[in-house]
């Protein structure tokens, strides 16, 4: 645990892997230089891994003014131990008042451990994060210029604001997706620091056998449009018109948690907050009731549609475009609107 | 011989099956309106302390924290073939967060002694976080594997075990004990059996059985419900159905880091979600219509 450092620097972890810089950690560079901004504080980034210097000149151009690399063949592929080790490490020796990650499984295995040792608060799941203050009523006290962590909680039927004040660094996890990704000014300039790290016997004890990744099959995240199915759609079969739809406009299949739950299709086209969080400039929503989990996820798209027999569907009051009625009727008559544009 | 494997439980408000009362009309979650139930990833840890012990020998113990009303699900746990059940129950414990629970949970490892596998669901579903389960190990200085899917290979001390990251998969080695984080793909919980339910149903903590002794004997003085008490916690003893109930002070745990005291994070404001209606253009269910609004989203740029 490290005290209240109004100096310290707000960083983010970067998560890399195979060489590749995870989208999430440049989103994050984005939203932590607008707080060190906000605090008037350097904004960080900590890089373990195994030739990795190279990379940092990616989180440079998205903001990063430091880099703290440290290289060493233990870091090589992720693992809890050493990974935690050095974020530890680095947290001692440079006192950040903020850390984030992507809550990515591997930034959802790394922070609590590196919070359980810290003794510092985390949350996770963040959709968003802004610098306010907080009122101590009982102790008439107010903490100024703290992180609101706000994030979904119950199910996704709260939106909860949650502060640390006293036990730092204050760290989160952050959803992937919801933050916006810079373009990147390769102009920028910062500074890399190597950083070495010692690891004790114990934290090499975990050995990776064997590994397999495998590109991401469904992109929801790239896609500009969606055609997303949910309950309504009634059976495994008749999902198909939604695959029908979207083949027309040429765009991506998603799907509601309850279209998942009833098999009608695969979790990875899960739109929602336990899902993927998506903005594409058209999302098509059919016989989705719009579940707060849902809406979630979906609701920044730039253009809505929503497709439902129930006028009174929440799904509506995120929507841009309403058809209530029938969507076994409604979807092939878009289908063949389209196709006589083209 | 054998392993000793520590399940880690709880008991959650269904938060999938939200309905309109669930929420208090000042925002905040009416936990009395929500059902509890077993947290599913949970039962899928349980599943696979059992397999190991089935396959390798060994005992199954499940822990929980909460309220009393936790020892149901650690009821289920025996049925499901549980050997030995452990509630951590305390009001000191009230409004802990992850940290804290992490604490609390890993004290109450630490005093059973002698494991070779902590197991916990992934993540509970009504905070969604995942960060017990690694703040535990860290807790008992122990490593730990998230995302567990598939035990590959277990030999003496040594444990080779699969997991799924997402895009892709690992198989890690490592030593015991170790703490595993269970997914729900990881295998398929076996049902309670009818002949452990009539064997186990009678089990209960120690709190239990003094409600029910004061609900039985309403009439009763407070020295006819102490023996009738004492007699009931010795036949459970006899009977080895007794869900053992410990408090912090059972646990040893140092209070300031338990309950608010012992926690990082504070809640600092809460919002039922408001539907924000501003209004949007209803299309009837019409070919021109749709037409119509095809043609605006083409004409927008939205479409092609």
């Amino acid at each position: 645990m490290i005290s209240p450092n109004r100096k310290g620097e707000v960083w983010v972890f970067a998560e890399q892997e195979d060489g590749r810089i995870n989208d999430v950690t440049l989103e994050l560079c984005g939203k932590a230089r607008e707080l060190a901004d906000t605090l008037c504080v350097k904004m960080g980034a900590v890089l373990p891994g195994w030739n990795v210097r190279e990379l940092s000149y990616r989180l440079i151009a998205h903001g990063a003014d430091r880099v703290y690399v440290t290289h060493d063949t233990e870091l090589e592929y992720y693992r809890t131990l050493p990974y935690a080790r050095v974020l530890c490490e680095m947290i001692t020796r440079h006192e950040p008042q903020i850390v984030i990650y992507g809550a990515t499984p591997i930034g959802r295995d790394l922070a609590p451990r590196v919070a359980s040792e810290m003794k510092a608060g985390l949350t996770a799941d963040c959709t968003d994060l802004e610098i306010g203050e907080y009122e101590d009523k009982k102790n008439k006290t107010v903490h100024k210029n703290l992180l609101l962590q706000i994030r979904p909680a119950f199910g996704g039927n709260i939106i909860a604001t949650i502060i640390n004040y006293d036990r730092w660094p204050q760290m989160a996890t952050v959803r992937e997706g919801v933050m916006r990704m810079g373009a990147g000014d390769p102009s920028r300039s910062g500074e890399i620091i190597e950083e070495s790290v010692e690891f004790s016997d114990f934290e090499k004890s975990i050995r990776v056998v064997e590994r397999h990744r495998e590109a991401r099959k469904v992109n929801l995240k790239a896609a500009r449009t969606i055609v997303a199915g949910g309950g309504g759609v009634g059976s495994k079969d008749n999902f198909q018109l939604i695959h029908d739809l979207a083949g027309a406009i040429g765009g991506a299949v998603g799907a509601s948690r309850a279209a998942v739950d009833g098999g009608f299709i695969d979790k990875t086209h899960q739109v929602g907050q336990t899902g993927t969080t998506v903005r594409p400039a058209l999302y098509i929503a059919c016989g989705i009731s719009g579940a707060v989990q849902h809406r979630a996820g979906m609701e920044e798209s730039a253009k809505i549609i929503a497709i439902n027999w129930d006028k009174e569907a929440p799904i509506f009051s995120v929507a841009h475009y309403g058809i209530v009625g029938d969507l076994n009727k409604i979807v092939p008559m878009m289908i063949k609107a389209i196709k006589e544009r083209a | 011989m054998g392993y000793h494997s520590v399940v880690c439980v709880k008991q959650v408000p269904d938060t999938s099956n939200i309905s309109g009362e669930a929420m208090k009309p000042d925002g905040t979650v009416n936990r009395a309106a929500l059902a509890a139930i077993f947290n599913p990833e949970d039962l899928h840890a349980l599943e696979a302390a059992l397999d190991i012990r089935d396959a390798y020998g060994g005992t199954v113990t499940v822990l929980s924290m909460g309220p009393l009303g936790a020892a149901e699900v650690l009821r289920e746990c025996l049925y499901r073939g549980a050997d030995r059940a452990v509630l951590v129950t305390d009001r000191r414990a009230a409004a802990s967060d992850t940290l804290a629970t992490s604490y609390i949970l890993a004290q109450a490892v630490r005093k059973l002694k002698d494991y070779d596998f902590v197991f916990c669901g992934r993540q509970a579903i009504d905070g969604d976080t995942a960060q017990v389960g690694p703040q535990m190990a860290e807790k008992l200085g122990i490593a730990q594997v998230t995302y567990f899917e598939k035990l590959v290979e277990l030999d003496g001390r040594t444990v080779r075990v699969r997991r799924n990251v997402g895009n892709g998969w690992e198989i890690l080695e490592g030593r015991l004990p170790l703490l595993l984080t269970v997914l729900d793909t990881a295998n398929e919980p076996r049902p309670a059996s009818a002949r452990r339910v009539m064997q186990r149903k009678r089990s209960r903590a120690v709190d239990e059985l003094r409600k029910e002794i004061a609900a039985a004997m309403p009439g009763a003085s407070e020295d006819e419900r102490e023996n009738a008490f004492a007699d009931g916690v010795e036949k459970l003893k006899m009977a080895g159905q007794l869900i053992e109930q410990w408090n912090l002070d059972d646990i040893a745990a140092d209070l300031q880091w338990c309950g608010l005291a012992g926690s990082p994070t504070k809640v600092h404001r809460v919002q039922s979600i408001v539907l924000t209606k501003e209004g949007f253009t209803e299309v009837p269910p019409t070919e021109d219509a749709i037409r119509t609004m095809i043609h605006e989203l083409i004409v927008d740029h939205t479409l092609g």
